[in-house]
Parts: C-alpha cells; structure tokens; sequence
C-alpha cells in the first residue's frame, strides 16, 4: 500500500484576479503502519492537500498516485478509493443526520456496497474501538455530547475499514477531558489496528507525545518532513511560520539557556522530567 | 454544485443609480412594473424602452449582466407565448388545423406578452444588482414605515429579510462541507434515477437543516445578549437622507407615469 503525491499544486479561481495557490509542488510519499503529524498555521494549505489525498479536490496540477495508479486516470474507481483512504473532516458531528447512531455509522459500509450484516458488524466494530457504549447504539445522534457525537462520526469513517485514516483537527472545540479521550481513541484505533494514521493539527503538543513522524506545511509548502524530535528542534524556524514546539521544548531550551547540561529535546512530560532529574542524579547540581 | 447559487447579485460600480436612495430605487421599480401593464398597445414601448435605456446607461452595469437574468425565464417565455398563441379569441384567422386556431390577435398577444415579460425582467433586475441587499432592505423598512400604526411588523420583516440574505452564503458553505463529508463516506450525488438521488439528497438535507437551527439559536441568544428588543427606539449608523438627485429621480418617476398614463387615456 502507498499514496503517493507528485508536484502537486492547488489554484483556487484560476485565470482571476483572485487566484491563490493553496497548495503548490508538494511531494509526499505515505506508506504503511504510519502515524503521521501534519501541522500548518490556519491557511497554510493543509486541508486543501488532505482533501486531494481522497480525491475530493483534482489537483490543478500534479498527480495522486495510489499504489502507482492516478486516482483520477481513466476507468479508477473514485469510490471504492475513498473506502480505502478514510477522511474525517472537522467538526464531523455536523454530517450525522441517522436515526440512531448504529445506523449511521452502517451508512459509509453501505455505500461500499457491503449487506446490512456485514455493515452492522463493522459498524459496531468500530464504535467499540471508538469507545461509544452499546447501550447508546440505539439512541439518536442529536441527543449525544459533543465529544461522543465526534467519536460516532469517526467511527462512521472508521467502519469504511480503510488503509489510512485521515483526521482533520480531531481536537478543535474540546475540553481538555473530551480532547484527551479523542487522542487516546485514535492511539487505541491505531495500535489496535495498524492502520496509518495523519492527524491534522495546529497544537504541537497534540502531536507530539503520539506521533512517529511529522509533516510540517507553511504556505502550501511542505517544509519539514521527518522524524517529531528532529523536527521540534527547529523552534525558531517554527515560530516565524506562525506554530510552536511543544510547551515542554521551551523549558527545556530555557534550561539549557540558563546553562544546564541538556543533551537533545523531549517529546513528552515524562521524558523531560526524566531527563532533568536525571542532572540531579549526576551531580551536576 | 453550490457555487452558482446567487440572489440579490450586486453588480458593484460607481453610478448616479448605485447613489440613489433605495427608497426611491423601490418606488421607481413599482411604477416601472405598473407602467408595463398600464400600456395596451405598442406605442406605449417607446416610453417605456426611453425610461429602461436611460436607467440602463446611468447605471453603468454592463448589458450582458442585465440579460444574464433573463436566460432562467425562457421557458416560461416560450410557454406563456404558446398559450396565448392558440387560445386568444379573434376572427383574423391564419391558419386552421385540427382543434386549433391562429389568428393575428393571438399572435399581437403573444409578442406582447413576450416583450412585457421580458421588460419586466430587465427592469427588474436593475434593482438589485444597483442595490446592496442591507441598502434594499433598510429602503424597506423606512419605505413602508407608514404601515407600522396598522400593526404591520415593518422592522422585524425588513430584520428577517436581511438575516435570510445575510445566511445564504454560510449556508452554501456549510452544504458544500456536509457534501464532501458524505462524499468521503461514499455518499453518491450523481447517478441512479430521480428517486435514488431524492434518497441520497437526505445525508445532506437532515445535517443542513440542523445547522440551521442551530446558528439560528445562537443568532438569537447573540441578539439578545446585546438588548436587541425590536424596532422601538432602535437607531441606524447609516440613516438614509434624501438628497437633491433622489428628488429629481422622483420627478422623473412621476413624469414618465404621467406619460404612460396620458398615453392610455388617448388610446395610444
């Protein structure tokens, strides 16, 4: 399995004096068992590029490949693809519309062409990995909280089964606790299933402590791609494309400012506390 | 899909009809409409075709754009036309063939009907794509204030009407979004026969809907966070104020209704 992207770029109203490349010459190779951060200020192109990675927008140039074929060449089927490649949009609890959250989360399967058994199995599949109790399998979707409307849409993406589940902003208009348990569900769905996973966000520490490589995106340009410590060392650099390092980078360069002798960046709480305590243990203090 | 949904176009430009106070703009549109269907013959096309051309050129809004609203009524053209073709009563018979009779009355009506609608439209349609639609309604609003003492809800109609207006494109928006969330899902908008694609309209419907209420209920609660309680005692940052060119418009208004009417009278 590979999703691949060539020079892709995005025009919005081409030929007007409106137009506006969202984004423009971004090469990307996505392949399996990735958990994939992808990070851009509000505006750098980043939902633009996710929504060409299903085949929702067509490129103004470039092409997506998947495992080698254009999605948008001759005779590919649009539909069936985007069963293999899931997106959830933000604020996916806007697009439940069912009588009850089972049926809901059954219309993606459906739409695979799979019959109201298989649908239902996988449906209630994915509510489980998405933490949605059985006993609310019947209740209406409108009557939910916000944060388990959000997990019933993500299931509903999720029961499509694909190879790469993309979420854009999981997090946006949370509370901390709701927050939490989105990013502890997509971990669980990602460690239970192998699938790839891009998490799309702005929030730095949102990424940071789950994924194994980061994409960062800055006027519709791909400007780092690697590994989140490498990356998350690139604070300056970060800063004037409008995002952060992680809160716990900054204390630790303060630290290191201040003249301790800090070797490399933490990516969690717990690494850097290990890591400062780890001073003390030395004697260095 | 949604791109194309526009109402109330504007077409922006810097004209002495983009000035005129839409009070004025909305009288004028009135007596415009009465005149087509005061005048019974063709002459009355002369006065009529003087006072569009005028406003048309003062208005600075291309041509094109004026016919750009008249494509959408064509069949309705070509129907009343028909109608009036065979069924307008006449003793000029032309031709006669199985139940159905041409004469010349039905063919005067049926140009006639053609040329009023079309009229109709052009005129029309300079209204508001002169007029912003907060400008229309606020035009509105002090227009028919005279209707208040008859219990008439002038300001919360004139309110309701700017809010739609103001709501179209957040709508518009929130489909498309709805429309590419089902799509990811393999929701299918195009194909199958009507009934199939009534059904698959449903995924979209219901989700729209909702957010409609929705941003309805926190408009409401945002209204009412700012002591909005009505019309009473409410003032304008724009008030509108007439000024000399919008009386000079009103003496044209009434002289080429003048005209029309006289015109009638004399059997022109």
């Amino acid at each position: 399995m590979e999703l691949r992207t060539e020079k892709l770029t995005y025009e919005y109203d081409p030929g007007t004096s409106y137009a506006k490349k969202a984004i423009e010459d971004v090469d990307l190779v996505i392949r399996e068992n990735e958990f994939i951060g992808l990070i851009g200020h509000t505006g750098s192109g980043k939902s633009t590029l996710i929504q060409h990675l299903n085949g929702l927008l067509k490129a103004t140039s470039g092409r997506v490949l998947w495992n080698g074929k254009d999605i948008f060449g001759d005779g590919f089927d649009r539909k069936e693809f985007r069963g293999h490649v899931g997106l959830v949009f933000q604020y996916p609890e806007y697009q439940l519309f069912e009588t009850d959250v089972l049926k809901d989360v059954c219309f993606g399967p459906k739409n695979l062409g799979l019959s109201e058994a298989e649908a239902t199995a996988r449906a209630k599949e994915a509510l489980s990995l998405a933490g949605i109790d059985e006993k609310l399998y019947k209740a209406s979707p409108f009557e939910l909280s916000g944060g388990q409307k959000r997990r019933v849409a993500i299931a509903g993406v999720l029961a499509m089964k694909p190879d790469i589940l993309i979420l854009d902003e999981p997090t946006a208009g949370l509370d901390p606790k709701g927050r939490d348990e989105i990013l502890d569900s997509i971990s669980l769905i990602r460690s239970e299933t192998k699938k790839t996973v891009i998490l799309v966000s702005h929030s730095m520490d949102d990424v940071a402590q789950y994924v194994n490589r980061v994409i960062v995106i800055n006027k519709g340009h791909i400007e780092f791609d690697g590994e989140p410590r490498e990356i998350f060392s690139h604070i300056e650099e970060l800063e004037e494309m409008g995002l952060s390092a992680p809160a716990i980078s900054y204390i630790l360069r303060d630290l290191k400012e201040a003249g301790f002798p800090i070797e490399g960046n933490a990516l969690t709480v717990e690494e850097a506390r290990d890591m400062i305590l780890g001073i003390f243990r030395r004697g260095h203090v | 899909m949604f791109k194309d949904i526009t109402l109330g176009q504007f077409y922006p430009a810097d004209s002495v009809i983009h000035r005129l106070d839409p009070r004025v703009k909305l009288l004028g549109t009135v007596v415009y409409i009465a005149s087509l269907f005061i005048g019974k013959t063709f002459f009355t096309f002369i006065p009529i075709s003087v006072f569009l051309v005028m406003v048309i050129i003062l208005s600075k809004v291309p041509v094109s754009f004026i016919l750009r609203g008249i494509k959408p009524i064509i069949p309705l053209l070509i129907i009343s036309a028909a109608f009036n073709l065979i069924l307008t009563p006449g003793d000029s018979v032309i031709v006669r063939f199985w139940i159905i009779t041409i004469n010349w009355e039905g063919v005067f009506m049926a140009i006639f009907i053609i040329l009023r609608l079309l009229y109709l439209v052009a005129g029309t349609s300079l209204l508001t794509l002169t007029t912003t639609p907060t400008r229309l309604t606020d035009g509105m609003e002090k227009g028919l204030r005279f209707l208040t003492p008859l219990k008439v809800p002038v300001h919360e109609i004139a309110m309701m009407m700017s809010i739609a207006l103001r709501f179209i494109p957040i709508l518009t928006e929130e489909a498309d979004k709805i429309k590419k969330a089902q799509l990811a899902r393999g929701a299918d908008f195009e194909s199958g026969n009507l009934m199939k694609r009534v059904r698959a309209m449903i995924p979209l419907l219901v989700p729209l809907f909702v957010s409609a209420f929705r941003r309805a209920g926190d408009l409401a609660m945002a209204m009412e966070a700012r002591c909005y309680n009505g019309a009473e005692g409410r003032t304008k940052m724009k008030p509108l104020f007439y000024a000399g060119r919008d009386f000079i418009a009103y003496g044209v208004i009434f002289g080429y209704l003048a005209v029309v009417i006289v015109m009638r009278v004399f059997g022109l």
